[in-house]
């Protein structure tokens, strides 16, 4: 038996690796299902608006909506991840295999975290490889899409962390999908731009962090945006230290989890 | 060295005290047992020591090391095996038992794994799903899991609850072995007969409150003694004997004699019972002196509720 040093604790290697495990032992629900509603979202709606609807100069509809459903599945799984994770285990008791040994805050959230980013992104790149066919793509800023890709799914993961303490039923965690993360992700941009809303709808999404980590992933492929990415990621980063530092405090507490 | 100190833990749930200011010294090497009936507080104190439950009050230290404030070192110090029969569906048995040694900060851990494995003969269930082990084999997973890491101190909630003989057999022989090669072991069970044959020392909770604290042997003695049982072939037993009767059944023995339960504090007191009955003229045709157990001594101190 031998300890392993290294700067990454053995502690937070093995839970992001069970995380990354459970995830692919179950990828045709994880991983293929959601690529698959995708796909569905951009036959159904690409066939009915494109060629009516045109957001950017020069930008085909469906071009448009490609970076929006990857964006949505990279968000959409990631929080799934990290929540039906620790739901389930709270659920079935085997959440004490976590809360026994001598892990820290800093390495559960850490690994739940990158766990639920590898997901999302392995599920929007197959939206990507997938729907890329359907449209000519441009790659203006690459950096960009990555490091809004990134962002994202780390910040739903954290989400995902913070509804798996809060919730202590399915359905709990199900009203949290369905009231939070499913309208902020619709009304974020992802069908649309958010330049075509009424006024008061424009001043609205403007409070919705979603539209910024949509939007400055879309600058990437098309080098436009209805915000500078730039201020995106500022409010993208302020917003994950936010979520960071709460989902740190209940861990902290123990918040349902150590009674 | 002490292995647990447990110093004035209270926990309350709402208008329920489950713990009401429990102290207790663990050593080092020591074995044992925590008893009580259900809802006494046995796990809630176990998950205290675990660090599951935050006391309202007082405070646990593993080796020196605080759960809450030391909460690392304190974890890395101790293994526990819950009650309930909890497992992760998606892993194999190796699999698991590899993810929680990576929880303890443990690498190529598989010598010791194996080893396990073996004594807790789980060996040829290593590359099975844990969904598809009965509930006897998901509990050596546990017993294992607790294991994976070499802990100085093991708690093991009802580590035999509806299991069959052949695991608690296993079992206790692979616990005793860690615990003559240093380990302590702090057991609570149902099965009185159990924490006798292991114990060494038990403390007995009822209703969140040590009620009685002591070595096996000692708390066997003090509180209860034997019992000499005695049928008589003819005569009958002196008067001066019947303050000792615990028990009669008049009438009911063989040939008509009858038949006398008398308490007996050690065991000196036999004989001189034996030649008061000769001196009377009293005839013995069977005779048995049954050692009091602890389940006698369970159920005296949880009639009386203290020592």
């Amino acid at each position: 038996m031998s300890k392993g040093v290294s700067f990454i604790s053995v502690g937070f290697q093995t839970l992001f690796y069970k995380e990354a495990l459970r995830f692919w032992k179950v990828a045709t629900q994880t991983v293929a299902a959601p690529i698959l509603t995708a796909m569905l979202y951009l036959l159904i709606f690409g066939h009915v608006l494109e060629g009516r609807v045109q957001v950017y100069p020069g930008v085909s509809y469906t071009a448009f909506l490609i970076p929006g459903l990857v964006m949505m599945s990279v968000l959409q799984n990631a929080f799934a991840n990290s929540s039906s994770s620790l739901i389930q285990s709270k659920i079935t008791g085997n959440l004490v295999f976590i809360l026994l040994p001598p892990l820290s805050h800093w390495e559960i959230i850490s690994a739940y975290v990158l766990a639920s980013v590898v997901r999302g992104l392995a599920v929007g790149a197959g939206v990507f490889i997938i729907t890329a066919w359907f449209a000519h793509l441009s790659f203006v800023a690459p950096l960009w899409i990555l490091v809004f890709a990134i962002l994202g799914a780390a910040i739903l993961g954290t989400m995902g962390v913070i509804a798996g303490i809060w919730a202590e039923k399915f359905d709990q965690l199900a009203a949290f999908q369905n009231f939070l993360i499913m309208p902020a992700t619709f009304l974020s941009g992802v069908f649309y731009s958010i330049k075509s809303l009424p006024p008061f709808w424009l001043a609205v999404s403007h409070f919705n962090p979603f539209f910024y980590m949509i939007d400055g992933f879309r600058h990437g492929f098309f080098g436009v945006s209805d915000v500078s990415p730039w201020t995106s990621l500022a409010i993208v980063s302020v917003f994950f230290a936010v979520l960071a530092a709460i989902a740190i405090n209940l861990l902290k507490r123990g918040y349902n989890l150590r009674h | 060295m002490t292995a647990i100190q447990i110093s004035n833990v209270e926990k309350s749930y709402k208008s329920l005290k489950a713990l009401g200011g429990v102290s207790l010294t663990i050593q080092e090497g020591e074995f044992f047992g925590l008893l009580g009936p259900n809802g006494a507080g046995k796990t809630t104190l176990i998950s205290t020591i675990a660090g599951l439950i935050r006391p309202d009050a007082g405070s646990v230290s593993i080796h020196g090391h605080d759960v809450v404030t030391d909460f690392r070192e304190a974890r890395k110090k101790l293994g526990v095996v819950p009650q309930e029969l909890v497992f992760d569906p998606f892993f194999t048995v190796r699999e698991t038992l590899r993810l929680q040694s990576g929880y303890f900060g443990l690498k190529n851990n598989d010598k010791w794994i194996d080893e396990v494995m073996g004594n807790l003969d789980l060996t040829n269930k290593a590359d099975v799903n844990m969904r598809a082990l009965s509930g006897g084999m998901k509990r050596r997973v546990l017993v294992a899991q607790a294991l994976v890491h070499k802990p100085p101190v093991i708690v093991l909630d009802e580590p035999t609850a509806g299991v069959d003989v052949e695991l608690r057999q296993t079992l206790w022989k692979f616990i005793s072995r860690l615990n003559k090669e240093g380990h302590t072991v702090v057991l609570t069970t149902h099965y009185l007969e159990e924490a006798q044959a292991m114990c060494q020392r038990v403390a007995m909770l009822k209703s969140g409150q040590v009620v009685a604290l002591d070595t096996m042997s000692a708390l066997i003695r003090r509180i209860s003694g034997s019992q000499l049982n005695v049928h008589l072939a003819s005569g009958d037993l002196p008067d001066d004997l019947r303050h000792l009767v615990s028990h009669d059944e008049h009438g009911n023995g063989h040939g008509g004699g009858n038949s006398y339960s008398l308490r007996v504090n050690e065991y000196a007191e036999v004989e001189q019972i034996l030649a008061r009955l000769r001196e009377s003229g009293a005839v013995i045709d069977e005779m048995q002196l049954q050692q009091a157990d602890l389940e006698d001594i369970f159920l005296q101190i949880m009639d009386k509720g203290t020592v």
